[in-house]
C-alpha cells in the first residue's frame, strides 16, 4: 500500500513525459524500484508520470558501432533479445539474473539506472561496458558518460527535469566479457557485482556494483591488471559498505572472489 | 481516476485512487481475493497476476498502469465449460494431484507464475522450473511437492492457456451480501 495520495499522469510520448516532468514529480517505468521506495515512504513524489507506455523508448537496435537500447526495455526484453546476446552478451547474461521472471517482466534498464541504487547490477555493467546514458530534458538531449552518471548513493547526474531515453554501448569486436555476482537470495540484489570487459587487445575495465555506496570503475585495480601485475588493490579507493547482509571485510573478500571470478571467465 | 480493465474476460469500467495498487483494487474492489498478498515488497510472488499474458507481481503496479489491459487471476484460471460447470486448469489439477500445496497461500501466484512459465516452455526441466520459481516463496517450504505438481501438468496440458474469452457480463455477479458495495460500476463490451 501506498500510505500518502499523489497524482498519476500518463505521457504518450518523450516530448510530453518531459514536458509532464516539468511541472515536478518523478518518472515512472517498470515501478519495480520506485513503487517499493514510495511504499516505505524513502520517495514520495507528489506526481508519477507514467513513461511505461512510451513507444519512443522501446527497442533495441544497432547504430554503427553501437548498440542502443530503449530506455523502457525490460530487463527480460534484453535477456532475451538476439542482439545483446550477440554484441554485448554480459548484457543478456545480467539481465537475465536481476530479481525474477516478474520483475525482469517490469523492471526497465532506464528505470534502474535513473534509481541508481548502488547494488543495482545495471550500473557495474554499463560502467565496465563504458556506456552512454542518453536524457532528455526541457532544453533538449544530452549524452552522460556512464563514468560520470553516478554520483553518490541513489544520486546521479540526471535532473530531476530529465528522462533517460536510452543506453548507447560501444561494440568491440572481439572484446570478451562478463557479470559476475553474490546475490541477496530474496531480492537477487547483488551483495557484490563485478563486471569485466577485456578488450582483443588483452585490456581490461573493471567495475563494481554493491561494493560501495556508489558504484565505482575500479581504475587502481584495471591499471594494476593491464600492466601485467596481480589484483592487490580491489575497491582501494572506495569505502566499502557494511550492513547486516555484509560486513565491510567479508563485502572487500567478495569483491576479490567475484573479480577473480570474472577475469578467470574472460580468460 | 477512471480506468477500463478486462478481468478474466470481464472488462470493467472503475474508478480508483491514483495510487491504488493492482492488488488492492483486484482484492477489495473486484472482491477477487484469489490474488494474495504477502509480503507487499515485490519478493514473495503471492500476488502473481496475468497483465497482458505476462506474470508480475500486482503488488508492485498501479491499477492504473494497468488501464486497458486484460488482467488474468487465478480465478480466470478453470475453464468454463458451461455457465454454471468449469474445469480446473491442469496446473490447478496438478497441485491437488501432487499435494503442491499446505497452507495454500502462495499457490495462486505460484500457479501464475507456472502458467506463464509453461507457455514460453511447454515442457521444462526440474531445474527450469526452480528457477522460474525463484520470485515465489512458500513459507511452508513445499517446494518439492510444487516442482512435481508443474511437472505434472507440463505433461498433461491440453489447455495451457487461461481462459481469455469475452464471456457475456451477468448483472448480478456477487455471491455474499458483503461482495455488494456500492459504486463499483460493471460495464459489458
Amino acid at each position: 500500500m501506498i500510505t500518502y495520495p499523489f497524482q498519476y499522469k500518463r505521457a504518450g510520448s518523450i516530448s510530453e513525459a518531459v514536458a509532464l516532468l516539468a511541472e515536478g514529480g518523478k518518472a515512472l517505468s517498470g515501478g519495480h524500484s520506485l513503487i517499493p521506495s514510495m511504499k516505505l515512504r524513502l520517495n514520495a513524489p507528489d506526481a508519477l508520470v507514467d513513461v511505461g507506455r512510451i513507444a519512443e523508448l522501446k527497442g533495441i537496435r544497432l547504430d554503427g558501432n553501437e548498440l542502443v537500447i530503449g530506455a523502457g526495455s525490460t530487463h527480460g526484453d534484453i535477456a532475451s533479445s538476439g542482439l545483446v546476446q550477440q554484441h554485448v552478451p554480459m548484457f543478456a547474461e545480467g539481465a537475465g539474473h536481476i530479481g525474477d521472471p516478474a520483475v525482469r517482466n517490469r523492471g526497465t534498464i532506464g528505470g534502474s539506472l535513473a534509481h541508481a541504487d548502488p547494488s543495482a547490477d545495471w550500473p557495474a555493467m554499463v560502467l565496465a561496458a563504458d556506456a552512454t546514458i542518453v536524457v532528455e530534458g526541457p532544453s533538449g538531449s544530452r549524452s552522460i558518460k556512464a563514468t560520470d552518471f553516478f554520483t553518490s548513493m541513489f544520486e546521479t547526474a540526471l535532473a530531476a527535469d530529465e528522462l533517460i531515453t536510452e543506453v548507447r554501448v560501444p561494440v568491440e569486436n572481439g572484446a570478451r566479457m562478463t557479470y559476475q555476482k553474490f546475490s541477496q537470495p530474496a531480492s537477487r540484489y547483488a551483495i557484490v557485482g563485478c563486471a569485466v570487459v577485456k578488450s582483443a587487445d588483452g585490456k581490461v575495465r573493471v567495475a563494481f556494483s554493491g561494493v560501495s555506496d556508489t558504484p565505482f570503475r575500479d581504475t587502481a585495480v584495471e591499471e594494476q591488471l593491464n600492466s601485467g601485475q596481480s589484483a592487490t588493490s580491489v575497491a582501494s579507493g572506495v569505502s566499502v559498505m557494511s550492513d547486516h547482509y555484509a560486513s565491510e571485510e567479508y563485502r572487500r573478500h567478495l569483491a576479490n572472489v567475484f573479480l577473480k571470478r570474472a577475469l578467470n571467465a574472460v580468460a | 481516476m477512471q480506468i477500463q480493465v478486462t478481468v478474466n474476460g470481464k472488462t470493467r469500467k472503475s474508478e480508483v485512487e491514483d495510487r491504488t495498487l493492482l492488488v488492492h483494487y483486484l482484492r477489495d474492489q473486484l472482491h477477487l481475493t484469489g490474488t494474495h498478498v504477502g509480503c507487499d515488497t515485490s519478493s514473495c510472488g503471492a500476488c502473481t497476476v496475468h497483465v497482458d499474458g505476462v506474470a508480475v507481481k500486482s503488488c508492485t503496479l498501479l491499477a492504473a498502469q494497468a488501464d486497458g489491459c486484460a488482467v488474468t487471476t487465478i480465478e480466470g484460471m478453470a475453464i468454463q465449460d458451461s455457465p454454471t460447470t468449469s474445469q480446473l486448469h491442469p496446473l490447478q489439477e496438478g497441485f491437488k494431484e501432487c499435494h503442491g500445496l499446505q497452507c495454500g497461500f502462495c499457490t495462486p501466484g505460484m500457479i501464475m507464475t507456472a502458467a506463464d512459465l509453461l507457455k514460453h516452455n511447454p515442457n521444462p526441466s526440474e531445474a527450469e522450473i526452480r528457477e522460474a520459481l525463484e520470485g515465489n516463496i512458500c513459507r511452508c517450504t513445499g517446494y518439492h511437492n510444487i516442482v512435481k505438481a508443474i511437472q505434472w501438468a507440463a505433461t498433461h496440458s491440453t489447455k495451457p492457456e487461461p481462459n481469455q474469452q469475452e464471456e457475456p457480463v451477468v448483472a448480478d455477479e456477487h455471491l455474499f451480501t458483503n461482495d455488494v458495495t456500492t459504486g463499483e460500476v460493471v460495464e459489458t463490451h
